[in-house]
């Protein structure tokens, strides 16, 4: 028997009020936890020495309803995985699936997907930099950030016309073309959230009350981040630059300039500071992609990827056979395994598919960047206080339909 | 990789890649198979020597695999997988800005393999989720309980055998101290 | 009729009547609109709209209606006590709050005495120490909801409550020592009559916040913690433990700590005003020697009320610009830095107020 577990052990006999440790439950319904998930924290005063975390509650069988669906019937579900930016696992899942193709969608297609991908990374960055900093009082920031999004929100209607449940890829290309006088409305939106990122900037970035409240909170090293298997923005404020839209390249980000920005110590500042230079990083990739923004086609003319065009089905029998062949047996991608990397909104978001040819998904496997960050969350607040847990779960940006999937 | 997904690309793809030779040479009696399709090099390997072998993907500086990305495992029970179950590991290496995939095959009345999460943190949780819906026992591992599922459901959903519409009856909620077994190092 | 006025003008009488009319026509509507002012202004700050929406037919009168309607939603609620709750404290509890932030007006006079008749419920003598005792009565109302409600985080709430008010009451008062020793007294009427003296002829009025600038910042700064505002409302916590101390109440009890805490709000705003502003004296208006009385006293409640809310409006103002503090850096704040800057404050006072004297 422990100590801690001798001390619980009188606290519950209830005639010995020595006994210091006190559980607290917060979660699953707490106004700290973004998502649903429970960390059970045991409280010495104010001071946290151990917590564990719980999660599942927003469990939806993710795999097994994708495995008991026809390829293309995945791509709705990969928008309700991370809800904050949806694109990104639409595009993250339609790749993975081009990949077991062995295609390529066209340039423009990329370029649009990029485009769209870099607003749901921003609104991504948004929504967490600004929950994180309503919960330690800097409600203004939040709803200032929130309005910076709802620009964004409105482009993604406009592209996609849903602002969360897009839906927006399919395999080889997009459901859909840029709209019209699309690009100018993301020039003007773009300028919109410049103005209000400086704006916050001045508001919270160099505020003393703030740098206290996370300046050393939440600190992980970075041999622990790796071990853990960070990635994305929790790894790089550990000054890991890894970005997999760097290390892998894929789509066509390796022909737009960027750069990673990194942290030193690891703490909730440093990720806060990194989350606020991918936004602008954001910005000017979306900026570079707009100005090389090729003409042609946003869909591959590959058979059997995309339903053909209407004239085509009414008008040959390849088209009507294709037509009907698509609409009842769906997509057939060949026997094949592969893992996709992608850089989601919280870290490397992977797809690992298995398909044995027949046309039914045998392994769908999404690969929840926060899961590593909620299981170190006892590491990085055991030592801190009860109202440290706030920043440091805020900086994890703890997505429940990604996590629990 | 069993028989029925083997098609005639991936055997274009079976050039070994660095990562294979120098595991086929340090391991030669271990590695069953390996393929790079799609250019994703991936190795199989016998259960018992899944510790070794990661601790050489880790430590050594010719592999250098600093992150262990992911651990799931497939149910092959509709291809008619021999063995049934296989477990996958997905490794990243940044110094060499390489990716691995690990395979073991297990057998469905045998579904037992080695925990990694002595060697790579990330690991624990993974394979608490492996164990909650594949029903895979990792051996060694420190705190081996479902972890999306509750503790009172039966069976493992992401098994083929498991129909997707079953129904489980709603368990009552638990006083505090039935739910966490205070003491254990958290 | 003589025989009415007879009874009204007899002190305990008249104290009565006085208390109803300050409390009932200054602190609680000026503590209830601001219920609904620091969600317009929040929302102002905040590019939103801010509550419109309750409505009699078609008129919203930009959010006004729902004062009411927040008023009748928390009457009846039900009025709920969770189970192991010490039920006498539990119920109890959220007036020590509201008395405490009550009476605080009870010192405080909004326009100068016509004759023997004072705006002023009672000149005690020991003024300002009045304002301590009960102010310290106000953490009870803390401690109590937070250990009868059966709830960890009530409990964590009520005890960051407790320690964050007792040692903030500390150099609340080592912070007023200052203004003691400027006007040489500690009664309101006194000091605030000090500072209608002026400094080089009538230029400048001997205000407290011109005589103690220190100890203006020091006080407010205890104050807003002591009446757990933001960025001191680590009690609260709402992120970190839901509400705090408040947090198991229902309907009119949740209700009794929001209208103490928008009181208590209203009487720091009249507290700094009178202390630091003037009170009800309106500057250099004794240069016109021929205005007429009532036109004085108008003007008197006038600029009292309206330092009154732009206090008001900068706690508001506070509490949507910054962040809060975490509970042991406000603890530390006030204990490392408050506390050796406010004997220093008495020092130097004391110094020169001796090389002046």
């Amino acid at each position: 028997m422990t100590a801690l577990q001798a001390r619980m052990a009188t606290s519950k006999s209830g005639a010995d009020f020595s006994a210091s440790v006190m559980t607290i439950e917060i979660g699953p319904a707490h106004p700290a936890m973004h998502g649903i998930v429970r960390l059970t924290t045991q409280l010495d005063g104010e001071l946290i020495v151990g917590m564990e975390p719980e999660i599942g509650y927003l469990h939806r069988g993710f795999e097994k309803e994708s495995e008991n669906s026809k390829w293309i019937q995945v791509i709705p579900y990969t928008d309700r995985l991370n809800y904050v930016s949806p694109l990104l696992c639409n595009i993250g899942y339609s790749m993975a699936v081009e990949k077991l193709y062995g295609i390529e969608a066209p340039r423009r297609a990329e370029f649009t997907r990029v485009i769209m991908g870099e607003i749901s990374r921003i609104t991504d960055h948004l929504t967490c930099l600004g929950a994180a900093a309503m919960e330690i009082g800097a409600f203004t920031f939040f709803l200032w950030f929130i309005k910076a999004r709802e620009y964004l929100y409105e482009l993604v209607e406009e592209m996609t016309g849903a602002r969360l449940t897009t839906n927006w890829t399919r395999f080889g290309g997009n459901s859909m073309d840029l709209p019209d006088g699309f690009l100018s409305d993301l020039a003007d939106r773009l300028s919109k959230l410049e103005g209000i990122m400086e704006e916050c900037d001045k508001l919270l970035t160099r505020n003393k009350i703030f740098i206290d409240r996370v300046k050393d909170v939440g600190t992980i090293s970075k041999e622990d981040a790796l071990s853990y298997g960070f990635s994305g923005p929790m790894l790089r404020a550990c000054g890991i630059p890894f970005d997999v839209r760097r290390a892998d390249a894929y789509s066509v980000y390796d022909e737009l300039d960027f750069e990673i920005p990194v942290g030193s110590t690891g703490d909730c500042f440093d990720r806060f500071l990194v989350r606020m230079e991918e936004i602008r990083q954001s910005t000017s990739i979306i900026k570079q992609a707009a100005d090389k923004m090729p003409e042609g086609p946003f869909m591959t003319d590959e058979r059997m990827l995309h339903y053909p065009d209407k004239k085509d089905v009414y008008g040959n029998i390849e088209g009507l056979i294709d037509h009907f062949k698509m609409v009842m047996e769906g997509h057939h991608p060949p026997a094949g395994e592969i893992y996709m990397p992608t850089e989601g909104g919280n870290g490397e978001m992977g797809f690992y598919l298995v398909s044995d040819g027949s046309g039914d998904p045998v392994r769908v496997r999404m690969r929840p960047p926060c899961f590593n960050f909620v299981q170190a969350m006892p590491l990085m607040t055991v030592g801190h206080y009860v109202a440290d847990i706030v920043p440091i779960f805020g900086s994890v940006n703890m997505i429940g339909g990604e996590l629990d999937r | 990789m069993s028989e029925s997904i083997k098609s005639d690309e991936m055997n274009a793809d079976r050039e070994a890649g660095k990562l294979t030779a120098l595991l086929k040479q340090k391991f030669p009696n271990d590695v069953l198979d390996f393929h790079a399709h799609r250019s994703d090099e991936t190795v199989v390997i016998e259960r018992d020597s899944l510790d070794s072998v990661c601790r050489f993907l880790r430590d050594d500086s010719r592999c250098a695999f600093e992150i262990m990305l992911d651990i799931t495992a497939v149910d092959g029970l509709e291809m008619n997988m021999k063995p049934r179950f296989e477990m996958v590991y997905h490794f990243k290496s940044l110094t060499h800005a390489s990716r691995i995939r690990l395979k073991v095959p297990l057998e469905e009345d045998d579904c037992r393999i080695a925990s990694i999460s002595p060697i790579w943190k990330s690991a624990d949780w993974y394979e608490r989720e492996c164990f909650d819906m594949f029903g895979i026992i990792f051996e060694g591992h420190p705190d081996l309980r479902r972890i999306l599922m509750y503790e009172e459901f039966e069976g493992h959903p992401l098994r083929k055998d498991y129909p997707i519409d079953k129904q489980q009856p709603l368990m009552e909620l638990k006083e505090i101290e039935e739910r966490h077994t205070y003491g254990r190092e958290l | 009729m003589d025989f009415l006025l007879e009874i009204i003008m007899t002190p305990t009488v008249l104290a009565c009547i006085k208390i109803a009319v300050i409390i009932l026509l200054f602190a609680m509507p000026l503590g209830t609109v601001l219920t609904l002012m620091e969600r317009k202004w929040s929302a102002m700050i905040q590019d939103r709209v801010g509550p419109n929406r309750a409505n009699i037919g078609k008129f919203t009168g930009h959010g006004v209606l729902h004062l009411a309607a927040d008023g009748l939603k928390s009457i009846f609620k039900e009025d709920t006590i969770p189970k192991g709750a010490n039920g006498f404290l539990y119920l109890i509890a959220p007036f020590f709050g509201l008395i405490a932030a009550v009476a605080t007006f009870a010192i405080i006079p909004i326009a100068g005495p016509i004759g023997d008749f004072t705006f002023q419920v009672t000149d005690v003598n020991p003024g300002l120490l009045f304002i301590f005792a009960i102010t310290s009565l106000n953490v009870y109302g803390a401690v109590l909801a937070g250990t009868s409600s059966n709830s960890k985080f009530a409990l964590l709430g009520g005890t960051r409550a407790s320690a964050q008010m007792i040692s903030y009451e500390v150099f609340m008062g080592l912070a007023l020592m200052g203004i003691f020793m400027v006007y040489g007294t500690t009664r309101v009427s006194g000091i605030v009559n000090g500072q209608n003296e002026y400094w080089f002829g009538n230029l400048i009025p001997m205000w407290g916040i011109f005589t103690q600038p220190l100890g203006f910042i020091l006080f407010f700064t205890a104050l807003v913690a002591e009446t757990k505002r933001a960025p001191f409302d680590a009690p609260e916590g709402e992120s970190e433990i839901v509400a705090g101390y408040f947090l198991e109440y229902s309907g009119m009890r949740w209700s009794a700590f929001m209208l103490a805490e928008y009181i208590s709000l209203v009487g720091v705003a009249a507290l700094m005003t009178t202390l630091f502003f003037g009170g009800y004296h309106v500057p250099w208006l004794h240069l016109w020697e021929s205005a007429p009385q009532w036109l004085v006293t108008v003007l008197q409640i006038l600029k009292f009320t309206f330092f009154t809310v732009v206090f008001c409006w900068f706690q508001i103002q506070l509490r949507w610009t910054i962040p809060k503090f975490r509970f042991d850096q406000t603890m530390g704040l006030g204990w490392k830095k408050l506390l050796p800057l406010s004997l220093v404050n008495i020092i130097v006072t004391a110094l020169v107020i001796l090389t002046l004297a």
